[in-house]
């Protein structure tokens, strides 16, 4: 492989992580405010048809993203409705969602399969694409791999750089004490979730409209990334950064996995798409693990020097998710 | 600022709260709002900060009246409270804590934040690093940072709730210089307690709440006596003491330590007979509640050994020393003791297990009847049991005991229950005592501990008195040691020694 | 007199449910009918299309069994999770380590000599042996890893579907190059034997008829049943009442497991005849559908995972007959759910009652 190779390779891994980055993010957000959206999967699913259907009849690419996004609020207000005024189960609620969205888009999307539509093209941003390895690797991208780095820049920013976002921390961890500094929690809780929500229905048009062009259904091969995008979403601690390094590294695996394809032809295709997953598993065991108590106990045990390794590489990785996730607010 | 307050009145359900509290604040004054748990002083500076919304009454603020109807409005009113539990956010640092609730522009402008941080800061002489964790800080730091936010926000009037509870002794003095100065910057500063001590050092003039009703007024000299009075009652009246023969000595603790993220309990020897009854007397979270739950096996000792006649259960989990004939009787009977959406038959068949892969309901149903019967429970058995009443909760948790035990262990076994009910279940619990079953009893109520209990243990702030024969002791005498007074500088070493 | 009271009240809450979940039924057929009118399809013709695909012919009423049959078993495998206050979403992957197992005895034996009976009894053995393993890795690494069973389901469901696809293309694959249509079908003797002249296995019927009448009596009249109820309702209390709370959890994801595994194992013995790449046909997904409407009762599960079981087979000739794609059913079945929710969450705020939270409350300190 060359160097030009990889790099257009590695190129290609920040483009196609960009759906997932804007799930990933969408979610970081409503979790921060306390809301898990477990609808994700189905709401990837049903803005990418929506996205493609809307930008295919209107030939419009701005109108398509903007469909992702009203589609991504629009589930997203009915998963808050459910759990902050009617009290239902998040989880409950979202699993259903998951499941009708994915067979909404399925249904509502039949006439648009395999039809063809506007695609988005690659924007090379003038002067900088020209400039050596970083040119190749970072400025020859599509409008929407560039929007998702900036996502990630200013969710960062947003949650703790500015005022209201470190509001936002505060009621995701600790509601009452958002209360007493004269939040409203809960409509508060509304609005990120709504944000959160519609940056989410970005995903399905950047890859109906971009990263995989197109509707084709059932085949699309885009059921499964919502559940993947939730569990990147605790790999990345709440945190967009670390979430971003989640999302690119999931890229990348895929990526090897079908570099590595030529190289083993004895194993086949699928299995390499999917490796991700089990990392994915034994990652999310390592981010937890640290809160179980045999852990803690065991480590007790141990001798001061490797207790002390095991320790700080546990903490490292650990993450504790909003103390008030999925749990009600109410303020008397 | 002139803080008012008119005919109080708050109801939760059917308990009375608050009822017609009358109170007028001036400026640079420091008053004190004494009273016991539940007597009311916590809902009556919540409906002042706005945290809940009283049934009746009016609230003036140098003479106006004003609408507080959220936190939001008490801020902007310039009234701020300090929670006894501090309310901020642990994984968060203390400059984001701080600036965090100010409104006006997009970004906290953390370094005009920091600087007046620090000079609030140093202006009390307190030590805060603007880049600490809060969840790395003491409860006493917590409240220093707590402190400083709201007179940063424009806080004219501070309510502090409960505010010495878990913090040390020099960051107390600090934190008392530190409400001096506030007064004498004109600021109203309401001093929540229930520790006499504190109130008489600290406080220009003190109200008195219970159950309730705003009981009386005092202002310096005060006589600790009064005050005691006036806080549990002046007609407190003894009932006969039924002393229980006691037999071998059943539970032993050796140097008995736990400990949570803000009070510690150390080394506690004590030795229980068959058939006796030990009372835990102490405010609300003074260590009672740790040293029964580790007894329990619920809590992990952080030294000690615990034994139960001659058989060492240390560091045994809750469901091994249950084998062995402990009980454990939490004071939230629908968080803990029992299981909502299940009903009476369902909650013996659980307790009575004894083998068998099938249910037999007949049985069971039989069982429920008995008990019901039994312990005069008003409800059937196919009653489920959120819907009982919290008198005939706690006698389903009593009937769901076993028949034989060795420990009873209770939080507040008649909390919230009438007389009958509380009559009722002190007969049973005594009649277990007669069959050779010690019983431990956490409460708050004075009259319960020194009329049931043989022993009684005082728990303030993480220490522990030894075992103080309860005929020998007064309320007057208990509500001094509860509230931190009469406690000798040193710990009662060669005491507790000599009893274990 | 009093006892006439409460008679009566209870009559009446009953009433009052019934009314609004029949309002939540309606408003989902409300919902869907205005989609179809919205996409320019006759509502009418479409459901009268799904009932007569579901029920037209003995044919299609038999295929809707065939359908009921794994329907019915992975809903009483997570019934059973529920009322351990657990959400085995992995239930997909628990199903298709039933069918891998199952598929692996069989094609171990298939050579042996054994009697065929025996073969098939022995594989159907082992894929409940592999669901229930499935469902305890889940289990383990949601009371020892602390991995929410929601995230570790989810990620073995992924591994399963990985592990089905490499053995289809792998080490199992048809003469000359694997396809999407799986392996090689087993020779016939090795079908749960069926109706003559139709796909129908009776026993595939029975066995899920026990597994309905294993799982009532086991939410109703066993002691373990009982303790799984309360660690779901109340971890605390259960423990406190003397119920080893983490055991319990673990032993409930097991059965889950077996009652998976069975359905993955009759999807290869009584449905497909081998291992294809969907072989849980979302079962588990559906299953966790139908438990959430019948609120833990094991009996009303038969007709409503019928009802379900006919929408999925119903709609199979929608694209026939309408163009219309067959994901209707998951729409329907999806919007009833929904709406049975937020009916419920509305009738609670509107009679605000004491909301108890649906959620176990969590128990490091008690789970020592």
């Amino acid at each position: 492989m060359t160097t030009e190779q990889i790099l257009v390779g590695l190129a290609s891994v920040l483009a196609a992580a960009a759906p997932v980055m804007f799930a990933v993010i969408g979610e970081t957000i409503s979790e921060r405010a306390g809301v898990i959206n477990l609808s994700m999967n189905g709401t990837i699913l049903l803005s990418a048809m929506g996205g493609f259907a809307v930008a295919m009849t209107s030939d419009s690419l701005l109108l398509g993203f903007l469909g992702g996004m009203v589609i991504g609020a629009l589930v997203a207000l009915v998963v808050a409705f459910s759990s902050i005024t009617l009290h239902q189960s998040q989880v409950a609620v979202g699993f259903v969602l998951a499941i009708i969205c994915r067979d909404l888009a399925y249904f509502l999307g039949n006439p648009y399969v395999a039809q063809s539509g506007p695609r988005l093209n690659t924007a090379p941003v003038p002067g900088l694409a020209a400039v050596p390895y970083l040119g190749t690797l970072l400025f020859n991208q599509t409008l929407v791999t560039y929007l998702s780095f900036g996502v990630i820049l200013l969710a960062w920013l947003w949650i703790y750089k500015t005022r209201p976002g470190l509001m936002l921390q505060g009621i995701g961890e600790r509601p009452a004490a958002a209360f007493v500094r004269g939040t409203n929690v809960n409509a508060m809780r509304y609005l990120y979730t709504i944000l959160g929500g519609a940056i989410i229905g970005l995903a399905g048009p950047s890859y109906s409209l971009s990263v995989k062009a197109g509707w084709m259904g059932t085949i699309s091969g885009l059921d499964g990334i919502g559940w993947i995008a939730l569990a990147i979403t605790i790999f990345g601690g709440w945190n967009p950064l670390r979430a971003a390094f989640g999302a690119y590294l999931f890229a990348l695996l895929q990526w090897l996995g079908l570099v590595l394809q030529s190289s083993l032809p004895n194993v086949p295709s699928q299995v390499l798409q999917v490796a991700p997953f089990p990392l994915m598993i034994l990652t999310l065991l390592l981010v937890n693990i640290g809160n179980a108590e045999w852990v803690a106990r065991t480590l007790a045990a141990l001798p001061a020097g490797p207790r002390r390794v095991v320790t700080r590489l546990l903490r490292a990785l650990r993450a504790s998710p909003p103390a008030a996730l999925g749990v009600p607010f109410e303020s008397e | 600022m002139d803080v008012e307050l008119r005919d109080i009145h708050k109801t939760f359900g059917k308990v009375r709260a608050n009822v017609g509290i009358r109170l007028h604040v001036p400026a640079g004054t420091i008053q004190g709002i004494l009273g016991e748990n539940g007597a009311g002083k916590s809902t009556l500076m919540k409906v002042l900060s706005g945290f809940i919304h009283a049934d009746q009454g009016a609230i003036l603020l140098d003479g106006r009246p004003v609408v507080i109807h959220s936190p939001a409005d008490a801020i902007r009113a310039g009234i701020g409270m300090l929670h006894q539990d501090p309310l901020d956010f642990p994984p968060m640092r203390v400059i984001d804590n701080f600036v965090m609730a100010r409104g006006g522009s997009l970004f906290p402008g953390r370094a005009a934040a920091r600087r007046d941080l620090k000079k609030l800061a140093a202006q009390f002489g307190f030590a805060l690093d603007p880049d600490a964790y809060v969840d790395s800080l003491t409860v006493g730091e917590r409240q220093q940072l707590e402190i400083v936010r709201l007179l940063w926000l424009g806080a004219r009037v501070l309510i502090f709730d409960e505010p010495t509870t878990g913090i040390s002794a020099a960051q107390k003095e600090r934190l008392f210089a530190a409400l001096r100065l506030l007064a004498d910057q004109d600021k109203t500063v309401l001093f929540v307690s229930h520790k006499l001590e504190d109130v008489e050092g600290l406080c220009d003039r003190v109200v008195v709440l219970r159950q309730g009703y705003l009981v009386g007024e005092a202002r310096p000299p005060y006589t600790t006596r009064q005050l005691v009075e006036m806080m549990f009652g002046k007609a407190i009246s003894i009932g006969k003491r039924v002393p229980c023969a006691v037999g071998e000595t059943s539970l032993r603790l050796r140097n008995l330590s736990v400990e949570d993220y803000r009070l510690k309990v150390r080394g506690v020897n004590l030795a229980v007979r068959a058939g006796e009854v030990i009372g835990l007397a102490g405010m609300e979270g003074s260590g009672q509640g740790l040293f029964m739950r580790a007894v329990a096996g619920l809590l992990r000792t952080t030294g000690g050994r615990i034994s139960l006649d001659g058989r060492n259960l240390t560091g045994r989990s809750h469901l091994v020393s249950k084998r062995h004939g402990v009980a454990f009787l939490p004071a939230s009977r629908l968080e803990e003791g029992l299981v909502p959406g299940l009903d009476l038959t369902e909650h013996f068949v659980l307790a009575e297990k004894k083998g068998g892969f099938f249910i037999d309901w007949e049985g069971g149903r039989a069982l429920a009847e008995e008990r019901i019967a039994e312990f005069n429970i008003r409800g059937t058995p196919a009653s489920h049991v959120e819907a009982l009443s919290g008198g005939n909760q706690q006698r389903a948790l009593l009937a769901l005991l076993r028949v034989s035990l060795r420990l009873l262990l209770l939080e507040h076994p008649t909390r919230g229950l009438d007389i009958e009910s509380t009559i009722y279940i002190w007969s049973k619990l005594k009649e277990r005592c007669g069959q050779g079953t010690s019983i431990l009893f956490v409460s708050s109520d004075l009259e319960e501990i020194l009329q049931y209990s043989d022993r009684v243990l005082v728990f303030f702030n993480g220490r522990v008195s030894p075992p103080l024969e309860a005929a020998e002791m007064n309320t007057d005498r208990l509500g001094e040691l509860i509230g931190g007074k009469g406690w000798p500088e040193e710990e009662w070493v060669e005491e507790m020694t000599a009893d274990g | 007199m009093a006892k006439n009271t409460a008679a009566s009240r209870r009559r009446k809450t009953i009433w009052i449910n019934v009314s609004f979940q029949s309002a939540a039924f309606v408003l989902a057929l409300l919902l869907t009918t205005v989609m179809l009118l919205a996409v320019g399809a006759p509502p009418f013709q479409a459901y009268r299309s799904i009932l007569v695909g579901a029920f037209g012919s003995v044919g299609d009423i038999f295929d809707t069994l065939i359908a009921w049959a794994p329907l019915l078993l992975t809903t009483m495998g997570v019934l059973i999770t529920f009322s351990a206050g657990l959400w085995n979403i992995g239930i997909e992957g628990q199903v298709t380590l039933g069918a891998i197992f199952t598929t692996w005895i069989l094609r171990l034996l298939q050579e042996s000599g054994l009697p065929p009976w025996l073969i098939i009894v022995l594989g159907i053995l082992a894929g409940i042996v592999g669901g229930a393993l499935w469902a305890s890795l889940a289990g383990v690494l949601k009371t020892f890893g602390g991995v929410n069973e929601i995230f570790g389901g989810l990620g073995l469901n992924f591994v399963a579907t990985a592990l089905t696809l490499w053995l289809i293309f792998g080490p199992w694959k048809r003469p000359g190059t694997g396809s999407m249509s799986g392996t090689l079908p087993f020779p016939e003797e090795l079908w749960l034997p069926a109706i003559p002249g139709f796909r129908l296995s009776p026993w595939a019927l029975v066995l899920s008829f026990i597994a309905v009448v294993v799982v009532y009596f086991l939410l109703r009249g066993t002691h373990f049943g009982l303790r799984l109820k309360a660690v779901g309702k109340n971890m605390r209390a259960a423990y406190l009442l003397g119920v080893p709370t983490w055991q319990h959890m673990l032993a409930s994801f097991l059965l889950c497991g077996v009652f998976a595994g069975l359905a993955g194992a009759l999807q290869v013995t009584a449905v497909y005849h081998r291992l294809i790449p969907s072989i849980s046909s979302n079962y588990g997904f559906t299953g966790l559908l139908v438990a959430m409407l019948v609120n833990f009762h094991a009996l009303w599960a038969v007709p409503v995972a019928l009802f379900f079981a006919a929408l999925n087979i119903g709609s199979v000739h929608l694209p026939i007959v309408l163009k219309l794609d067959s994901s209707l059913s998951g729409v329907l079945q999806g919007l009833l759910v929904l709406l049975v929710l937020m009916v419920e969450g509305a009738r609670q705020r509107l009679m605000s009652r004491k909301i108890i939270p649906a959620e176990p409350a969590s128990g490091e300190e008690v789970q020592s």
